[in-house]
């Protein structure tokens, strides 16, 4: 039904022509479900761009071929490709509260689609729009159809979009990273739902996607993509058994699964013995029935309803529940970046909690307790190099300077493996991998006792995440550090952590020993987060 | 303690892009926009005739020749004379320092004020936010021209009172742009990264999230030298502020309108279009400005 050949997109920039697509070649059957796998750059979503010919100004298609039913897609003229958007091919963008129109109600927006492409009539835009958010299993569909964007949840968007995208029953869906930053159990509803819809209408689909355990579960087959090529093109099982090209073969041994140790992330030949790290008896941190309540317009919110652990000295603990659930205020009170409302964080005997957020930059428990950020993007100011980004805590909190502070932050790029050239970029001129190196620098420099880390490799490709979660593996048993692992996905906490609480709606629902909570999950929760997870074909037995 | 076990290096794919100097970039800025080549080879031409119109020009602006009153533009006087027989187009130049210094003056003091003022309200919000937004828009509330000239009325005819003027009726623009620029970044990560590295507030807010409000505060410099430019020659020109015979663009305009009709155009002209050069100059500056403060264009 589609069929590409030889395609390649080119863009203009600054540095001259840039090929993010050269020549990729795939056919997509009727009622097919292809994935395209790869990492950010690979030109993954640049290719869906040039698809639906809504590629940015200055990229264009420099050669080859796309075809649709027999209509050429390059050289369509733009008024028939209007048409053939939305009604023949569809897409889904990764973020759908960009997606959405944030002060349009969403069934005018699904009303917008049916009537652009005369599916609907002004009389019964209003039935058909309701009809589409029926189809998503939208609860109360006429209720929402007056909602804005804002008022529903990421879950719920994506539902919106997905509407908007099947209203005008397409033929073709193409899928970029729907489920990116949803929450795991969201994700599996979402994909549920859409590969339902896919079956039931007969669609094909491309599903673009960096997880490459999410498109083993849900496509017929997969092809996979690094710098503008297809390296490798086949059935998931196979892909996952037998690798043949050394890319995807990296790809299957990054992404996590049951059973594998944290070294195996990596390929084979970088795998180094797993460090031993030693956890002592005694509680570095002792958090007793930590409460946190804010002010809401609609009266109080109790973010955190009083939750009492501990973490010992030299431990990993994972702390796991779904956005919303009350974790990062809880890492965020620990961190001191905010006030408690009630309760005590006992740190080495002393109680933190009393020393007020404003008061702790001066208190000597500041350089023990650091953290690294969820999105390195964000949390590197974009007007100061990595240099400076990572010499601020020794500036300000060691009380460094001169020749003694470069050294130091040169050790410190080395030791989180930062090339040294790279130190005197601004964060814009590094990749995530290498900005969470600069992140991870910032937060170990002056050796904290107690390092938290939000969802560190969240926004990582999953071979950079191998890499970043084997290193901070590395210098937990360099440092002895403890580690508070903040993250919504177990089998990734599970790698990285001795043991694990999961926390829902401010409470702490389950806490015990990493593997017992994998492998024997006592509430349903639990349960539930461990089966939202995709579960990856099985791999070659390793070599 | 064993041998630390470090993660091999992804060696960087792609060859390292040469780092920009600042150099380069300002020649990139300019050769990617022949709009802003022009408008900073005008600022150059504004720069040189404020820092040595005063020598160049071939007549003594001030002196006067009651002979050659109200000649029209001929080469001897190329902007011709006006009817204390001046030579025009000396004193068009001449006039270019004390309206530069009229305009960059106010917007100094205003860019510092608002910045000050904006970045407070922004960072810490609550009780203190909302009375600095109601006085800003109590000023913004005023035309703003009258504003300025019951300011000057009351404080006196002076240069530095124009100044004031001018800066008071700034103010709101840059604490308003500073207010949002900060606001939607007390929370970044890079914030709270900066407090967690010891900062107290006052140094986070200072040297980690107000730089960042600096790309748009430069567009915003470079039109307000223009609106100052406007204003204080607006403000000459109704009799406040430079007083005569100091030559001054609003005050050239002024005293020339009474002759148009009479037929003798060149004496209002000439100085209102250097006025609107200069004006067009700073506004087309803008873009420019921020493409050079920013480190994200250095790719």
């Amino acid at each position: 039904m589609l069929s590409v050949k030889d395609l390649a997109i080119g863009f203009r920039t600054r540095r001259g022509e840039v090929e993010a697509v050269r020549g990729i070649s795939f056919e997509l059957d009727k009622g097919e479900t292809l994935g395209i796998v790869g990492e950010s750059g690979s030109g993954k979503s640049v290719t869906s761009y040039a698809l639906m010919r809504i590629l940015d100004s200055g990229g264009s298609i420099r050669a080859g071929e796309a075809t649709y039913s027999g209509i050429d897609l390059r050289r369509a003229s733009e008024s028939d490709m209007r048409s053939i958007r939305g009604r023949e091919i569809s897409m889904i963008f990764q973020n759908p509260r960009a997606a959405l129109n944030p002060i349009r109600k969403v069934g005018h927006q699904i009303e917008d689609v049916l009537r652009q492409h005369a599916r609907a009539t002004m009389h019964n835009a209003r039935e058909k729009a309701i009809e589409a958010l029926k189809a998503v299993q939208i609860r109360d569909p006429e209720q929402r159809y007056d909602s804005y964007p804002f008022e529903l949840s990421g879950g719920m968007c994506q539902r919106i979009v997905i509407a908007i995208a099947l209203a005008c029953d397409p033929r073709l869906l193409i899928a970029d990273e729907p489920t990116t930053g949803l929450d795991i159990t969201t994700q599996k509803t979402v994909m549920d739902l859409v590969t339902g819809l896919i079956r039931e209408r007969g669609m094909s689909a491309i599903l673009i996607t960096h997880d490459l355990g999410l498109a083993a579960q849900y496509c017929d087959r997969i092809v996979v993509m690094k710098d503008g090529e297809i390296v490798e093109a086949g059935e998931p099982a196979k892909l996952f058994h037998s690798p043949e090209h050394a890319y995807t073969r990296k790809l299957v041994d990054a992404t996590p699964r049951d059973g594998e140790s944290i070294r195996s992330l990596l390929p084979a030949e970088a795998r180094t013995p797993m460090p031993p790290h030693e956890i002592a008896d005694d509680p570095l941190l002792k958090i007793i029935n930590l409460k946190k309540t804010f002010a809401g317009k609609s009266g109080p919110v109790q973010a955190v309803k009083g939750i009492s652990f501990d973490i010992r000295r030299g431990e990993s603990v994972g702390l796991v529940g779904e956005s919303g659930c009350g974790k990062s205020t809880t890492s965020e009170m620990l961190v001191r970046l905010q006030d408690v409302t009630g309760g005590a964080i006992m740190f080495d005997g002393e109680d933190i909690a009393a020393i007020p957020v404003r008061a702790f930059g001066k208190s000597p428990f500041r350089r023990d307790i650091q953290m690294v950020f969820q999105d390195a993007t964000d949390s590197l100011n974009p007007r100061h190099t990595a240099r400076a980004s990572i010499a601020e805590p020794l500036k300000r909190l060691g009380g460094m300077s001169g020749a003694k502070l470069v050294t130091r932050t040169e050790e410190l790029a080395e030791l989180v493996g930062l090339p040294q050239h790279l130190l005197d970029r601004f964060p814009h001129q590094l990749s995530g991998g290498q900005k969470a190196r600069v992140g991870i620098g910032r937060a170990i420099a002056l050796e904290p006792r107690f390092l938290i880390l939000d969802e560190p490799t969240a926004a990582l490709d999953v071979s950079i995440q191998a890499i970043v979660l084997n290193l901070l593996v590395d210098l937990r048993a360099r440092l002895g550090m403890s580690y508070l692992f903040v993250s919504h996905d177990l089998h990734v906490v599970r790698l990285l952590c001795d043991r694990v609480v999961v926390m829902r709606g401010g409470e702490i629902v389950e806490q015990g020993p990493a593997e017992q909570v994998m492998r024997s999950p006592s509430h349903p929760y639990t349960r539930e987060l461990l089966a939202a997870a995709p579960q990856p074909p099985a791999r070659r037995p390793a070599a | 303690m064993t041998a630390p076990q470090t993660v091999p290096v992804t060696p960087a794919a792609t060859a390292p892009p040469r780092q920009m100097s600042s150099l380069d970039h300002l020649v990139y800025v300019l050769k990617e926009n022949p709009v802003t080549l022009m408008a900073f080879v005008m600022f150059a031409l504004i720069i040189l005739s404020a820092l040595f119109g005063p020598y160049l020009v071939p007549y003594d602006p001030l002196a006067s020749n009651a002979a050659m009153a109200l000649q029209p533009p001929s080469t001897s006087h190329w902007f011709g004379t006006d009817s204390l027989g001046r030579d025009v187009f000396s004193r068009v130049i001449v006039a270019t320092r004390l309206d530069l210094i009229i305009s960059v003056a106010a917007v100094a003091l205003s860019f510092v004020a608002g910045s000050i003022l904006g970045a407070i309200a922004g960072y810490w919000g609550g009780l203190l936010d909302a009375v600095l937004n109601r006085i800003l828009d109590t000023i913004m509330a005023f035309p703003l021209f009258v504003l300025a000239m019951g300011i000057v009325a009351a404080l006196g005819n002076t240069v530095e009172n124009i100044i004031y003027a001018t800066a008071i009726i700034n103010v709101p623009f840059y604490a308003r742009l500073v207010r949002a620029e900060v606001n939607i970044r007390r929370d970044a990560g890079f914030a709270l990264a900066a407090r967690l590295c010891g900062n107290s507030d006052a140094r986070v807010l200072a040297f980690h999230i107000f730089p960042n409000a600096l790309p748009p505060m430069m567009v915003q410099v470079s039109l307000n030298l223009g609106w100052a430019i406007l204003n204080a020659a607006g403000l000459s020109f109704i009799g406040l502020g430079v007083r005569p015979p100091t030559p001054e663009w609003g005050i050239m305009v002024a005293e020339g309108a009474n002759y148009i009709v009479s037929g003798e155009w060149w004496l209002a002209l000439f100085p209102g279009l250097w006025l609107m050069l200069a004006v067009f100059t700073f506004n087309l500056l803008g873009d420019g400005l921020r493409d050079i403060v920013d480190p994200r264009k250095r790719t």
